[in-house]
């Protein structure tokens, strides 16, 4: 077997780097003496060929057990600390999973796989593992209703963004996210702390954003990432004063042109920059000039094999980063027939620039509360006047967004009327809807887009 | 109309539809008093951002909100055209 089949974590770890370390708000491991310590209680040949669920808690033994598994194990199943726990029994049943390895060994006594496997504090291994196979990783999505879906991708796939990055520039990087590294997001920066030579500061849940700052400040964080929700729970905390990154990465959701401006007010120093990626599509690409949106001229095929496209209005990606499918007793499609997984991120081409509007799911966040536009079409679209109506939300600076409505008149010589039509819509709305649901305006027009599906085309999310 | 005009007017229909009965709308009266919530108000910007073609509370640096009614308008009145 030449090496390149079988590369693992464990191989991007070398006694050569000397001082790169990997902490939590309770301890500081050696990233140079990991090879030789073992979270497993030296089980770990017990876990060869197998397929492993890694659910620990703890982040900072997780990623120890991570780096021991990896290049052993047939598959490995990483779970975030939230996991619900209704789910376990789908993804053991999905992932064909016979091994848990966990720090919670109790909670898994009944779970019925083979074998359940205590994770505990790194000690001194008797032997050090060797890479013996090319392990599957399996990740879970972040939707928010149902069981997750389990999607499969490779470490080479995983990686494939960070090699083609190249190392980073300046010193060896400190890393830090918001996320945890059992999330694509996360463990993009994991993986850029092991490939890349540095060091990693884990998030610890429950921690006061005060306290993690200063974390990061003290174990000289110099490439930070999280969502633009993390960035700006940050901003408002009023904590950020005084920590200087050289690199503050946004992604995971819209990163916006008002949090990459208050981003580059707060970090002058640094580069900031915003990328997309899902656990499904990989890493899409990074756009690192400021601006919110992504340039036109990353369609179709970029330097590094990622290819993309707009197709009824969603990103497309094409990559080797991209999962290798949905894992599952009834696995759904992951890619088209061409190889392209629709992200289901709409975007809008505004001059030379894509901007994403939203997710295609179509719910609508009204000031925190989630609002089905149809529902409120409903209403208006009762009216004999109207022909057609499309509800959707409008940013507002006050509560986030407010519903607004756009309707086709079923006669365009009423336009006269608009005023009495206008208020005889919003008078009924107000009876018939919750008033958060209440549209704050009625738009007029003369047309409404339709996809090719026949379906209303909706651009918000 | 002026632009103080324009907001007293929309603030008096916004009142109208959400069945608000205002008070005297004078300069030091506190935005709180009003009777209006936050939709209420959410509704007003973005109606006098149709309006009036600006939002004073997005595009600022530091978004902090008036207190008070003179506070809000002026907000408005000193947006450079």
């Amino acid at each position: 077997m030449s090496p390149r089949e079988a590369f693992a974590l464990r191989d991007y770890l070398g006694p050569e780097l000397k001082g790169r370390t990997l902490s939590d708000a309770r301890q500081v491991v050696s990233l140079t003496d990991i090879l030789g310590e073992t979270c497993l209680g030296g089980r770990l040949d017990e876990l060869a060929g197998r397929s492993v669920l890694l659910a620990i808690e703890d982040q900072l033994i997780s990623a120890v057990a991570m780096t021991e598994i990896d290049g052993v194990a047939w598959r490995m199943l990483l779970c975030p600390s939230d996991l619900n726990a209704d789910h376990s029994q789908t993804l053991i049943e999905d992932a064909d999973i016979d091994v848990v390895v966990t720090d919670h060994p109790a909670r898994w006594k009944d779970a019925g796989v083979y074998l359940v496997v205590a994770a505990r504090q790194p000690m001194r291994a008797a032997a050090k593992a060797k890479t013996r196979r090319t392990t599957e990783w399996l990740m879970l999505t972040s939707g928010t209703s149902g069981a997750p879906k389990i999607v499969s991708h490779t470490l080479e796939g995983l990686s494939g963004a960070i090699v083609a990055d190249g190392p980073a520039r300046g010193d060896r990087p400190v890393w830090a996210t918001f996320y945890d590294i059992r999330r694509y997001g996360g463990l993009q920066i994991f993986l850029r702390a092991i490939i890349g030579g540095g060091s990693m500061v884990l998030s610890q849940p429950g921690e006061p954003i005060a306290d993690h700052v200063a974390r990061l400040q003290a174990r000289g964080v110099t490439n930070i990432s999280g969502t633009p929700s993390h960035w700006r729970k940050l901003l408002m905390s009023g904590a950020a004063s005084g920590f200087s990154p050289r690199y503050v990465r946004l992604s995971g959701e819209i990163a916006d042109q008002a949090v990459l401006d208050g981003l580059s007010r707060a970090f002058p120093a640094a580069s900031i920059g915003h990328a997309y990626a899902s656990t499904e599509a990989g890493v899409g690409f990074a756009v690192n000039d400021g601006l919110e949106g992504f340039p036109a001229s990353l369609l179709g095929t970029g330097r590094d094999g990622v290819e993309m496209k707009v197709e009824d209005g969603s990103l497309r990606i094409r990559s080797r980063r991209t999962a290798h499918g949905y894992v599952g007793r009834h696995p759904a499609v992951l890619t088209d027939d061409d190889g392209f997984v629709d992200t289901g991120d709409m975007v809008e081409l505004r001059g030379d620039r894509y901007h994403f509007v939203g997710r295609r799911g179509g719910i609508i966040n009204i000031g925190g509360l989630k609002v089905h536009p149809e529902e409120i079409e409903a209403v208006i679209n009762r009216h004999a006047e109207v022909r057609m109506s499309r509800a959707r939300s409008r940013r507002s600076p006050i509560t986030g967004g407010i519903v607004v409505a756009d309707v086709i008149l079923a006669d365009g010589d009423a336009s006269s009327r608009s005023d009495e039509i206008r208020a005889r819509i919003l008078a009924d709305c107000r009876a018939q809807l919750a008033s958060h649901k209440v549209p704050a305006m009625i738009r007029f027009v003369t047309s409404l887009d339709v996809t090719a599906a026949g379906k209303l085309a909706r651009t918000d999310a | 109309m002026s632009v103080r005009l324009r907001i007293i007017s929309e603030m008096q229909r916004i009142a109208a539809e959400q069945q608000v009965t205002l008070p005297p709308l004078d300069d030091d009266l506190s935005l709180h008093e009003t009777g209006f919530d936050s939709l209420g108000f959410a509704i007003l910007v973005a109606r006098l951002e149709d309006d009036l073609g600006i939002d004073p509370f997005t595009i600022a640096e530091d978004a902090a909100f008036p207190l008070t009614v003179g506070d809000f308008i002026r907000a408005y009145e000193n947006v450079p055209a």
